[in-house]
């Protein structure tokens, strides 16, 4: 096993994705994601890869189209506007069933919005990254060692089912360092051959080709139809969460990524006063982990979601319950982060059977970041 | 030693970052949860720039420090942003030459170190910052000189490694100082 090392999450997903395979960067630099591309840039010319700073995040989505056409592992970072420029070429990818790995290392927003940590991207990953009938997986890592260790699931859930993988950071998740025990690189002879890639032949098989477009309607109905069967797959055995202190819990808090970080220390704090509080951390947005949520559902009185945004992800736990219990809100956004101490008071209103949706002004009285 | 939540501030170029970095590796060393976070972003030309470290037993939830229980400050402006933030019984440090800070709360203990000037007198211009985390290792014991030796040896880049000597040399000025009078 590989020595614990003080990595930034930028880095470490970056090393990580070297080590899952991945020998193609194609970016362009956007604050708070540019580590990664930057790391990308010293180590791909190394180990006989290719890093390329495209002229906008537009070219490095269509270069990765390309890429992945031709059969090998390639990846693109940016952050929430430049996610936004790669749209387009997300949903030709979709249409084309390719796979990648695209992170958003997400920021305020709307527009240009600002540089600091944000969960408001959250729609845009799940519901639509891209015109179209699509989706791609989505998932939320909340530790430096998150971010290096479902790099390479990522890339391996890509291949199997032949869609692109977004991995939705944050800045905090980004910026900081922690501890992280890097993967071990994959054997690629491992990896399984794409059939489908258009990497040449020469005239030793018939000739592979890579579209989106289906003029004829029923054509494209059923090549919808067929890619609907995998989502429905993908939906029924990717769905990924981390519970904690379920058991005896009257209210569950539900979040992801670098919120659950400020939910931890919120609800470790309400557990040493006594209160019966459950956590959930979906680690996969998209599938949303219907089946924990359902599951908790059947014991608990209330959910709680908590996010750096106004309420998005909240509409996921709406819809895997059917609203027969109630599911408050509480965040900030646009770059705030919350205290704990704000979402124990959270915490214990919901305890109280209190309902709400709230995102309060900016009261407290200092902070980092 | 306790779980601590450490703020480091100061002007952007005076190596706070990197002090957080050292505090942190020191955690890496001691086999400790640890977390590191800067602030970024326009912030860091002028103004404050600060670094949150939090060292744990456990998993760190919030590596945002909002309530510090210790804030080193190097600069007058992040005193001023920080000290009301500070947890009662908290513990604060400030670069005397170039904060000269008075701290009117009596909850927590205040110290005061004229890094800058110490830095210039040994020879370590530049190297405040250490001297900083060597005042801090002093007063809570945190981690131990050895491995903050070794931090240093991590996080000094190999293309400076001239520098590792002054950084340990910085790291015990600070560990050693005897503490300035209170101001009046």
């Amino acid at each position: 096993m590989s020595e614990k090392v003080l990595m930034k999450g930028n880095e470490a997903l970056a090393e990580a994705a070297i080590r899952a395979g991945c020998k193609h960067f194609f970016g362009y630099p956007i604050t708070p994601q540019t580590e990664l591309a930057a790391y990308m840039s010293k180590r791909m010319p190394k180990i006989g890869g290719t890093y390329l700073q495209a002229e906008s995040e537009v070219a490095a989505i269509n270069m990765v189209y390309g890429a992945s056409a031709a059969g090998v592992r390639v990846m693109t970072s940016s952050s929430s506007p430049g996610v936004s420029l790669k749209a387009e070429g997300v949903s030709y990818m979709i249409g084309s069933d390719l796979p990648a790995v695209i992170i958003n290392v997400q920021r305020g927003g709307p527009g240009l919005g600002g540089i600091q940590p944000s969960q408001a991207d959250y729609w845009q990953a799940t519901r639509a990254m891209g015109h179209g009938d699509g989706h791609v997986i989505v998932f939320a890592p909340a530790t430096v060692q998150e971010m290096a260790d479902l790099v390479a699931r990522a890339f391996d859930l890509g291949d199997r089912y032949r869609t692109p993988v977004m991995i939705l950071a944050d800045g905090l998740l980004g910026q900081m360092m922690e501890p992280v025990v890097l993967p071990e690189p994959v054997d690629e002879s491992n990896l399984a051959p794409k059939e489908w890639a258009t990497s040449g032949h020469k005239g030793l098989r018939p000739r592979n080709t890579i579209s989106s477009l289906f003029l004829d309607p029923q054509q494209l109905e059923s090549s919808i139809l067929e890619r609907r069967k995998r989502y429905e797959l993908i939906q029924e055995v990717e769905q990924m969460a981390q519970e904690e202190y379920m058991d005896d819990a009257e209210v569950v808090v539900v979040a992801y990524g670098a919120a659950s970080r400020i939910v931890r220390s919120a609800v470790n704090k309400a557990r040493e006063e006594g209160l019966k509080v459950g956590f959930i951390r979906p680690i996969t947005l998209w599938p949303f982990p219907t089946q924990v949520i359902q599951a908790a559902a059947k014991k608990a009185q209330a959910f709680l979601s908590v996010e750096f945004s106004t309420g998005q992800m909240v509409d996921d736990i709406r819809l895997a319950i059917r609203d027969e219990l109630p599911v408050n809100f509480f965040g900030h956004t646009g770059g705030v982060v919350p205290d704990p101490d704000e979402v124990l008071v959270a915490i214990k209103r919901s305890l109280s059977q209190e309902t709400f949706y709230e995102i309060p002004y900016q009261k407290r009285l200092t902070g980092g970041a | 030693m306790a779980n601590l939540e450490i703020m480091l501030a100061g002007f952007g170029g005076q190596g706070i970052l990197f002090s957080g970095k050292l505090v942190a590796y020191s955690g890496l060393f001691d086999g400790r949860e640890l977390s590191w976070l800067p602030s970024y972003g326009p912030e860091m030309r002028g103004g404050t720039a600060n670094c949150s470290v939090c060292l744990s037993d456990e998993a760190i939830g919030s590596p945002l420090v909002i309530n510090p229980d210790i804030l080193v400050a190097m600069n007058m402006p992040s005193f001023d942003k920080f000290v009301e933030a500070v947890k009662p019984n908290g513990i604060i440090i400030v670069d005397s030459s170039i904060a000269d800070a008075c701290c009117m709360r009596k909850d927590v203990s205040f110290y005061r170190i004229p890094a800058t000037q110490l830095a210039e007198e040994n020879g370590l211009k530049g190297l405040a910052n250490v001297i900083m985390v060597g005042k801090l290792l002093q007063l809570t014991e945190f981690s131990t000189l050895d491995s903050l030796d070794k931090a240093i040896e991590k996080s000094v880049s190999a293309k400076r490694a001239e520098m590792v000597g002054f950084n340990k040399k910085a790291l015990r000025v600070g560990y050693e100082y005897v503490d300035q009078k209170e101001c009046e």
